[in-house]
């Protein structure tokens, strides 16, 4: 059987000749390009947003904007965008039979999927942090942070959290990537399996707002794309990552596993 | 009970049933197709051809029964078991986003071994090389087709499963296509293909299972096949009411009533019996004062007998590995 990098590099590959890849890459590349400009061609800052009233004291401290601003549903969105639809395109194109009828396995296939999946949702963040860090200085130059604690950390010790940051952004980022990919192969329907994603992410925050819910807050995986900031504060607070490890596991490991082992029984009937 | 893989016949299908809900689309069909065969598996569109052919394939999970190829099941060994097998069930799909070359690379990326090494031949063979650039979006159906063989040539098959093969070529990719069946079969690849066409089986198979809703109704070589179709003769005269009891009366023939399909006028005289009793007919008519306008002797094709076998509610089976006798109550099936 070809090893699982060969048949996840084709994954990549598939992924690198459809339009819509590049649509999540560009909403990714194109936000931070956006808010920059609108910072050169406007007066003020967003001042209710964490870090907002720092925007053109550092350039550092426009990632982390962009961080809480894509929490809501953009990032959801990107993640979504790819992973609904890398099983449900098979099914779409019919191709689903022409791949499991090779020397693969059909467990080799899946994890090939779920990992081209996690790797877009990674490399869109990525991008995003890169153009947003880069265009940041360029504008508001690279000097040090101010911390949610109201501490200043040099600019060095600033870009080192920013990617800590991203990395535990990726934590419930991967849970949606995996609610995603539940759903594009349950339902066969690429549009379902990113609309249904993207709504489970918005419902889980309304809940919070239900009355008597709100303990559940800490809890719930949206909330976990707020982890992060745990590394802007001084000392580092590590409760809301450890908790972002375990939480985003209990989302993304069932569902991964109802994905595989629906995807491993399942009869192949399209196309 | 896996036969070891060298003695093991290359499809070994037991007891066959696949249920989608109400609808029995496979009603427990046995196949057997062994080394160097031909194997045409025959029978009308809805009778659960390509249902079988996703079986064995492993696409989907039989509700009962198990099938083997080259005596390793594809749900218990993976894709392992379909080491040496190819082939496409119903229209060959590939990614349109990719040319037909990358489309046959990534294939053969997931074939592994020396699978790549083969493309350009086998896009030689099916006369692809000069579109192997373009998208597959951009494609007909024709050139799917022809694809979807190449696809199944890297994996330098001992055993090919066709779905239909010709189905939608233009008479070119038709010959084409059943030029290549040919080619690879004499090159000693078993061949399975499903069709609905007896003529196409009738051509490239040595041996047949003609299927109707879901059970297998015949199943045998064609020779014996054939043999069943008899045939009868065809009169029509200037004056049927007066040959008629001369029919009646001819030794060695028997009339059995009119023969509604008569292409140059409905309803002629229709009669069985040997050549020598058709020429003493012959004389006799003509001492009667009939004139006689067409004496035709009418072969009953392989098509007739696929009919009689597919449409006929009484229809049994023959032929050695038979099923029992077709039922009139099994369900249509989802095409």
């Amino acid at each position: 059987m070809p090893p699982l990098r060969h048949v996840y590099g084709w994954e990549l590959r598939k992924l690198r000749a459809q339009k819509r890849t590049y649509l999540g890459l560009g909403i990714a590349v194109a936000v931070p390009l956006v808010f920059v400009a609108a910072l050169l061609i406007q007066n003020g800052q967003p001042n209710d947003v964490a870090f907002g009233r720092y925007v053109r004291q550092s350039g550092l401290a426009i990632p982390p904007v962009l961080l809480i601003f894509g929490s809501i549903w953009l990032f959801p969105l990107i993640a979504a965008l790819v992973a609904g639809d890398i099983v449900a395109a098979e099914d779409h194109n019919g191709t689903l039979k022409t791949i499991l009828t090779r020397s693969t396995d059909r467990s080799r296939i899946f994890v090939a999927k779920a990992l081209a999946a996690a790797t877009y949702a990674f490399v869109a963040l990525l991008a995003m942090g890169v153009v947003a860090v880069v265009a940041g200085v360029a504008v508001s130059g690279f000097d040090p942070l101010v911390t949610l604690s109201g501490t200043s950390v040099s600019p060095g010790k600033g870009l080192e959290l920013i990617g800590a940051s991203l990395l535990v952004y990726m934590l419930p980022l991967l849970g949606i990537v995996a609610i995603a990919l539940l759903l594009s192969v349950v339902t066969h329907n690429s549009a379902a399996a990113v609309v249904g994603a993207l709504m489970i992410s918005l419902i889980l925050q309304l809940v919070t707002i239900l009355p008597g819910l709100g303990a559940l807050q800490p809890y719930l995986l949206p909330t976990q794309f707020n982890a992060w900031q745990g590394f802007l504060r001084t000392p580092v607070d590590w409760a809301p990552i450890v908790r972002a490890v375990w939480v985003c596991a209990l989302y993304a490991i069932p569902a991964v596993g109802i994905a595989y082992t629906t995807f491993m029984r399942r009869d192949v009937t399209d196309g | 009970m896996n036969v070891s893989g060298s003695d093991a016949p290359p499809v070994h299908a037991r007891g066959l049933v696949k249920r989608y809900g109400e609808v029995t689309a496979v009603d427990g069909v046995d196949l057997t197709v062994q080394a160097g065969d031909v194997y045409g598996y025959l029978g009308p569109n809805g009778a659960g051809k390509t249902t079988v052919l996703r079986m064995l394939l492993g696409l989907i999970r039989p509700t009962a029964g198990s099938a083997q190829l080259f005596g390793q099941d594809p749900l218990v060994e993976g894709a392992r078991a379909l080491d040496g097998v190819a082939g496409f069930v119903e229209a060959p799909r590939f990614y349109p986003y990719l040319s037909g070359r990358k489309n046959l690379e990534l294939l053969a990326a997931l074939d592994g071994g020396d699978a790549a090494a083969r493309i350009d031949e086998a896009l030689d063979i099916v006369e692809m090389a000069d579109r192997q650039q373009h998208k597959v979006g951009g494609y007909s159906h024709g050139m799917r087709q022809r694809l979807g063989v190449a696809g199944a040539l890297l994996r330098d098959p001992r055993l090919l499963l066709l779905d239909e093969p010709a189905t939608g070529l233009d008479p070119a990719g038709m010959r084409d296509m059943r030029a290549l069946v040919a080619r690879l079969s004499a090159a000693g690849t078993t061949v399975l293909l499903s069709s609905h066409l007896m003529s196409e089986v009738e051509e490239l198979c040595n041996r047949v299972a003609i299927v109707r809703t879901g059970r297998i109704v015949y199943e045998g070589d064609l020779r014996s096949l054939r043999s069943r179709s008899g045939g009868h003769w065809r009169l029509r005269t200037t004056d049927d009411e007066a040959a008629a009891p001369v029919l009646r009366g001819q030794r060695g023939l028997t009339a059995t009533g009119r023969d509604e399909a008569t292409p140059s006028a409905p309803g002629a005289l229709r009669f069985e019996g040997e050549e020598d009793a058709v020429g003493a007919l012959s004389l006799a008519l003509a001492h009667s004062g009939v004139g006689v306008l067409e004496l035709t002797a009418v072969r009953a094709t392989l098509e007739d007998v696929f009919f009689s076998l597919t449409e006929d509610p009484a229809a049994t089976s023959d032929g050695s590995a038979a099923s029992p006798p077709a039922t009139a109550d099994a369900d249509a099936v989802p095409a």
